[in-house]
């Protein structure tokens, strides 16, 4: 695997990370792919979209961060304990079902209805939403767990070293 | 439509089963993303390839696709995702602690182990 | 109310659990043990419970999300998915307890309980599961956990294995996609029930099913160990730490042997010359093979492991004859022995982690320091060869007797002497290990073995429970095996729905 990577040139580019054009673009489009996760997280229910896709997007939003910058800055910025965000992801969406148990129906009977908000109308609120939020949370952490393990040798052997001592 | 589909699963099968023939952990890796992308494209022609309306959600609609296939589908995406991305991790502990990403060298029980 | 709920708990509790104890962080171990026991008595209740609730009023059926059955996802316990979640429950329960003392503090930090309790989920989901695709979305959760089960601690034997273990499992699971797909343009449904009906009344050509039959058992045999899938198995079950061990080996392949139960009593009644006959084919080679394997090795992990094979053979080919002998027998053994091969596990695990060998060669005289341990060990070994008064007696009774029957008779003869080969390989353990001359007893590990030797006695009084208590406890198995050799009466829900 290593004698691939240096075929390929690694250490060069490894010098070269310091981009600019990277790292500013990053900036700009950083915000950009952050809310249109969001819209497809929103767009979810009656349209192509959902908590995963919109989760996934927003992890790949990091990751673009990721590349232009490095771990420790990223870790810097979003400064969350994934694992901790991973437990809430799945709490939030076993919690909307099981508290919709309390209408008197079995599991997962979302509730629909609508409501009327000042700017936009009337909105369509479906509980199958808040499920979703726990599935945008669970799939985004989980994501940006697996690609800083990925990312550096350094996060697995501080995980090691933990469990050491 | 649905033959042309089959054939490319066909093709992606075929190029998995020779990518998970190869020796390097990688390549294994890669070979059963390609084969669930085969097997993925054979569930998504199983409903019928077609266009049409969202099922479901309006009465009027007269010709629409089989929504259950893409639910399948979708659910085999996220936990092939998850699969492949926690045997990515596996891979590089591997080759961290055996020092080989060749198969080969994977054989009965590793020195310097209980 | 009562039937939304029950279906939900077997499944609820160890995610739950599995959530919280996440939540508490990987520092606080004593909470982590605390909250897994309580899951694992908890699920215990439960599904005595269970049982006790279907004896009295029938299936439990629950449509997740009000979607009606043909349609939805269902939820189905019936007898046999009860008692499965029985023996499941009691095996997570000594499992977690052996654990405190055996799996090490490294490991628990590294989200060992998390781990045990979402593979139970993925387990038990796949039991009580009427959907065959839910069926595989419940595979992939338990194979997912158990993918970081087996590669925990990262020793180098473990993640080798783990490697090879993941790349069988991935692909017999692309292949379960592969014959749900099939099934589904076939049949055009996806509901267990459902396809049972259509299928009864198939009019098209049958030779899709056979093939969507073969598909199938290449899957399930994959994950259960049967004969030619096989060669995965006694190399990654030898590599993750005693407990995991003990948690693959009585509950991963026994998933494999339910999902061929259903399936091949619900879907595949069509061309039975060919496909349960290719089912007892296979059955007998996998005894014949793990009978070999036991034979062979001196080391004790090994032995059981392919134990394990030759009791995946037994109960294969009593599901194989499907008629209501052969279905009683299988069905009773299938629960005898989730219990006792977690049980010799535990046995085994207490002499390796107590002596730090496992070669029984280098090992003897251990009654004169255990005698309690020693006898109990000589119980589970009669339990597991099937010696009358202990459960693996019956089930071998009804099962020989179906193969008798149905004109099987070197299949008979093969499944019988089996449990002399399964009586002299445990028996060569317990004389060797317990008898024989004395080793150094100085060289005896000082651990405190109190929780190891606890959860050992449970799962051997149950196997003493199982086998005084079959009079009593026959009614129950029967009416587990009526859903399997009379599938009108599984499918029958759907009536009620309708």
């Amino acid at each position: 695997m290593k004698s691939t990577l240096k075929k390929l040139g690694y250490a060069r580019v490894h010098k070269q990370m310091n981009d600019v054009f990277l790292k500013y673009t990053a900036k700009v489009v950083f915000p950009i792919i952050i809310v249109f996760s969001v819209n497809l997280f929103f767009s979810g229910h009656y349209t192509p979209g959902g908590g995963f896709v919109g989760g996934l997007l927003a992890a790949a939003a990091i990751v673009l961060l990721l590349l232009a910058y490095d771990l420790k800055t990223i870790n810097k910025m979003i400064s969350f304990d994934y694992k901790w965000l991973i437990a809430l992801g799945l709490a939030v969406s076993i919690f909307v079902p099981l508290v919709l148990m309390i209408f008197g129906v079995p599991f997962f009977t979302h509730q629909a209805f609508y409501m009327e908000l000042p700017i936009f109308g009337e909105v369509p609120i479906h509980s199958a939403v808040f499920f979703d939020v726990g599935v945008y949370i669970t799939v985004a952490s989980a994501t940006l767990l697996i690609i800083s393990l990925l990312a550096t040798e350094q996060a697995m052997s501080d995980s090691e070293g933990a469990d050491r001592h | 439509m649905e033959i042309l589909v089959i054939v490319l699963a066909g093709i992606l099968i075929g190029a998995s089963v020779y990518l998970m023939l190869s020796k390097s952990l990688l390549r294994i890796i890669i070979g059963t993303g390609v084969l669930s992308h085969g097997i993925l494209l054979m569930l998504l022609t199983m409903g019928g390839l077609k266009r049409g309306g969202i099922p479901v959600l309006d009465d009027s609609v007269q010709s629409y696709t089989d929504p259950l296939p893409q639910a399948m589908l979708l659910t085999v995406i996220v936990i092939t995702f998850a699969l492949t991305a926690y045997m990515l991790v596996i891979a590089i502990r591997v080759y961290k602690e055996l020092g080989t990403d060749n198969v080969e060298e994977m054989k009965g029980v590793p020195r310097d182990d209980d | 109310m009562m039937t939304d709920i029950i279906p939900l708990l077997p499944v609820m509790i160890p995610l739950l659990a599995g959530i919280v104890m996440l939540f508490t962080g990987r520092h606080n171990i004593f909470l982590h043990r605390v909250i897994s026991a309580a899951a694992g008595l908890f699920l215990v209740i439960v599904s005595i419970f269970t049982i006790i609730y279907i004896a009295n009023n029938g299936m439990v059926v629950t449509h997740i999300g009000n979607w009606q059955a043909p349609y939805g996802i269902s939820m189905v316990i019936d007898m046999l998915a009860a008692l499965l979640l029985f023996g499941t429950a009691l095996v997570t329960f000594t499992v977690v307890v052996y654990s405190f003392q055996s799996i090490g503090v490294a490991r628990e930090r590294f989200f060992y309980y998390p781990m045990v309790m979402f593979m139970i989920t993925g387990v038990n989901g796949a039991f009580i599961t009427g959907d065959i695709f839910n069926m595989f979305v419940f595979f992939e959760v338990f194979l997912l956990a158990s993918y970081v089960l087996i590669t925990i601690g990262g020793k180098k034997i473990q993640l080798q294995e783990g490697f090879k273990y993941y790349l069988v499992n991935v692909i017999s699971s692309n292949f379960f996609v592969l014959a749900v797909a099939y099934l589904y343009v076939s049949v055009g449904s996806l509901n267990m029930a459902d396809i049972h009906q259509k299928l009864s009344a198939f009019e098209g050509d049958t030779a899709i099913l056979t093939l969507i039959a073969v598909v199938m058992l290449f899957v399930f045999a994959t994950k259960a160990g049967l004969f030619p899938f096989y060669f995965w198995l006694p190399d990654s079950y030898f590599a993750p730490p005693l407990p995991i061990m003990a948690l693959f080996g009585a509950l991963l392949t026994k998933v494999g042997v339910y999902a061929i139960a259903r399936t091949y009593s619900l879907f595949f009644i069509d061309n039975i010359g060919f496909t349960h006959q290719m089912l007892l084919f296979l059955a007998i080679l996998t005894i014949i093979m793990g009978s070999i394997g036991a034979l062979a090795y001196t080391d004790m992990k090994k032995i059981i492991i392919y134990n394990i094979l030759i009791a995946i053979g037994v109960i294969t080919a009593g599901y194989a004859m499907m008629d209501e002998s052969g279905t009683i027998g299988a069905t009773y053994y299938l629960i005898h022995d989730i219990i006792i091969k977690a049980g010799l596990f535990f046995l085994i695990g207490f002499i390796i982690y107590r002596t730090g060998e496992s070669d029984i060669t280098k090992l003897g005289g251990l009654i004169k320091i255990h005698p309690v341990t020693g006898w109990t060990f000589f119980i589970a070994a009669l339990g597991i060869a099937g010696v009358p008064p202990f459960s693996g007696f019956y089930g071998k009774l009804f099962i020989t007797e179906s193969l008798i029957d149905n004109g099987h008779l070197i299949a008979a003869v093969i499944v019988l002497l089996s449990s002399l080969v399964v009586l002299y390989s445990v028996m060569h353990i317990f004389i060797s290990v317990f008898w024989g001359e004395s080793m150094d007893f100085t060289k005896l590990k000082p651990i405190s073995y109190d929780k190891l030797l606890f959860s050992s006695f449970i799962m051997i009084a149950m196997v003493i429970i199982l086998g005084f208590g079959a009079d009593i406890l026959y009614p129950i198995f029967e009416s587990a095996a009526q859903s399997l050799y009379d599938p009108a009466s599984y499918s029958g829900y759907l009536l009620e729905v309708e």
